[in-house]
């Protein structure tokens, strides 16, 4: 890492992305229906939102594999119909579904990438090696990829992503369908790529995954932009937080969840699990963070003056899941992942490649 | 729930530092040049074949069944013997064997298209037909097969060619007309979509293309209008080509019209091809 340095710049230092509503329709189905997005190179940019939001759609246009129907996108300044062989050239796909050769091996498939991208036989095997030894697929390096498991596919698209290092890398949900540890291992890969240099355009239907990895977030929701901003900006703009309390007695958590619900001008309470926790809204009707901050004092000094006893409280910005809530007013789906989903998801993966 | 725990615990970690390294080269070699790219995707043709070899059942057990059923099915009727029969066969049944097997080509685009691969593919900086004619480089290593199976069948019941040099030549030609052919199926595997689709245009496409033609009976016998058909169908031209070229002739007219129905299917179906392809 110390012989990092600035990567060579294949623009002109403008944005990464750049695109003015961008539109793509289906028959009668606006998948996309005029996307601004601007992506400022050298980052992880995050496009957030539920299944068939249109998502993948945007993202084959801008790779070249779709032709928009309406509006512009530039990649480094490059138009993506008139220019698309150079835009193809500073860009690398991966997929939502594995985009690599199921019948050939982990080297095959590496070497075929290497050899298409211009590399001599050799150098084309020596790079596979490399790169499978890289992610840790040294001992997977002659079996067909249709026997991969779930993790090992996404790091062979991703090093098939990563051969040449793109200036501009799209990841359509990484880490859709693996378990939490191999989701980690792709997040810690993402920042490796990106902290050389190269932008990642990240679509994701996991908000913690955006909050990981993304600096800056566009929610979108049935083919359109509703939300825009660096992770901050979108949690304030929703202009709410939560005070959560812990009560040393359960008895008491009935009075209290009425006597914070009187001081917070009748904001939401919700009763947590553990039977001397509650969390209340803060900030809906007030100005911003600040007013946030300022009616939880005003509630804890109430909870105080009742003699109801506060082991512990917390002040807390709203998750992303409450930013979508606010902004689409329907929740994201799925939810955010649960491991037990994750690995029963990871083994019908499994189940489906070795079938 | 144990396959995905133990499969994260079996896997080797991904080494950051080694990663770091790949990711600070940023050289890029110049685009490989149209032939490279699609000799590249011919190679991958080939390793297909390699994975998964039963594949090659319908260049070696389907051409053996032709040759067999129509020599003896027909040769004692149609020439006295199997024997007199199979030197005017031969070289017909290998153009109709291989003019058949290149329906597989649209079968295989068919069903690859789907896959996220393709995304890959197409996203590359490379001449664009590559990974179709990547294809049409690999299937042709089959149908070479194919012929040198049926030759050699041919050869055992009796068939004797004139000229080695001309088998080849015949062979050569059959090559260069069916993967002319093919681009009839990269346009229909990408039209159409379903593999069982595909089979059934290409069936209707295929039957009367080569049964139509002269490679079971010379066309004297049949009424007119057949005749007209007959004499103007590619398949006719191929096989007489090949036929003569065996011979040990130099059936001119007929090579010639070969060359031209192929450069025909090439300059017409290409482009439709490349076009549905970009728009995949």
């Amino acid at each position: 890492m110390s012989s990092k340095q600035p990567h060579r710049s294949p623009g002109s230092g403008g944005p990464a992305i750049e695109t003015a509503g961008l539109v793509k329709t289906f028959g009668d189905n606006r998948a996309v229906d005029g996307v601004d997005l601007t992506v400022p190179a050298g980052t992880v940019y995050g496009v957030l939102g539920p299944n068939g939001a249109g998502k993948t759609t945007t993202v084959k246009m801008l790779a070249t594999l779709l032709r928009p129907d309406g509006g512009q996108a530039h990649v480094f300044g490059h138009d993506v119909v008139r220019e698309a062989d150079t835009v193809r050239g500073l860009v690398s796909l991966t997929g939502q579904y594995a985009s690599v050769d199921e019948d050939l091996t982990g080297t095959e498939n590496l070497v075929l990438l290497a050899r298409l991208t211009g590399h001599g036989k050799k150098a084309a095997y020596a790079r596979a090696e490399q790169l499978l030894d890289a992610f840790g697929l040294g001992e997977a390096a002659s079996r067909q990829v249709k026997n991969y498991s779930g993790g090992m596919r996404r790091r062979i698209d991703i090093a098939a992503s990563i051969l040449n290092t793109p200036d501009l890398l799209f990841l359509d949900e990484p880490t859709t369908g693996l378990d939490p540890r191999s989701r980690n291992q792709v997040w810690d890969i993402v920042r490796a790529v990106v902290g050389h240099g190269t932008t990642v355009l990240l679509t994701t239907q996991y908000l913690d995954e955006a909050d990981q990895l993304a600096s800056r977030i566009a929610v979108i929701d049935k083919g359109r932009v509703i939300a825009e901003g660096t992770k901050g900006e979108l949690k304030a703009s929703v202009g709410a937080g939560s005070v959560h309390v812990r009560l040393r007695h359960a008895e008491q958590r009935a009075q209290a969840e009425e006597v914070l619900r009187r001081a917070l001008d009748d904001a939401r309470i919700q009763l947590e699990a553990d039977p001397v926790a509650l969390t209340a809204r803060v900030g809906e009707s007030a100005a911003g963070a600040a007013g946030a901050a300022e009616q939880a004092s005003r509630a804890l000094a109430e909870l105080a003056r009742t003699g109801i006893t506060v082991d512990n409280f917390s002040l807390g910005q709203p998750s992303l899941d409450e930013v979508f809530l606010a902004l689409t007013g329907h929740p994201s789906e799925p939810e955010p992942p649960q491991d037990a989903d994750l690995r029963k998801e990871a083994d019908l993966r499994k189940e489906e490649a070795t079938a | 729930m144990s396959t995905a725990t133990t499969d994260a615990q079996d896997l080797a970690p991904v080494r950051t530092e080694s990663l770091a390294e790949l990711l600070i080269a940023k050289e890029r070699p110049q685009r490989p040049s149209a032939l490279s790219a699609s000799l590249t995707f011919g190679w991958r043709a080939i390793l297909k074949i390699k994975h998964v070899p039963e594949q090659l059942f319908d260049v070696t057990a389907f051409p053996i069944m032709m040759v067999l059923m129509y020599t003896y099915l027909f040769g004692g009727a149609l020439a006295g013997s199997p024997r007199e029969y199979i030197q005017y066969l031969l070289p017909g049944i290998l153009v109709m064997s291989v003019v058949m097997i290149t329906m597989y080509t649209g079968v295989s685009v068919n069903t690859d298209i789907e896959k996220g691969v393709f995304d890959r593919f197409r996203s590359l900086p490379i001449w664009r037909p590559s990974t179709l004619v990547g294809y049409l480089l690999g299937d042709a290593l089959r149908y070479a097969m194919a012929s040198a199976v049926m030759l050699t069948v041919g050869i055992i019941l009796g068939f004797r060619p004139d000229s080695a040099l001309g088998v080849l030549a015949g062979v050569l030609l059959l090559l260069v007309f069916s993967f002319a052919f093919s681009w009839v199926w990269t346009m229909f595997g990408l039209l159409l979509r379903t593999e069982k689709s595909v089979m059934g245009v290409s069936m209707m496409v295929l039957f009367p293309l080569t049964f139509l033609s002269d490679i079971f009976v010379k066309p004297e016998t049949m009424p007119g209008w057949l005749q007209a058909f007959v004499n103007n169908n590619p398949v006719t031209h191929v096989a007489s080509a090949v036929r003569g070229l065996m011979e040990g002739d130099w059936p001119a007219a007929d090579v010639a019209w070969s060359l031209g129905w192929a450069g025909l299917l090439v300059a017409v179906f290409g482009p439709v091809t490349m076009r549905l392809y970009n728009r995949k």
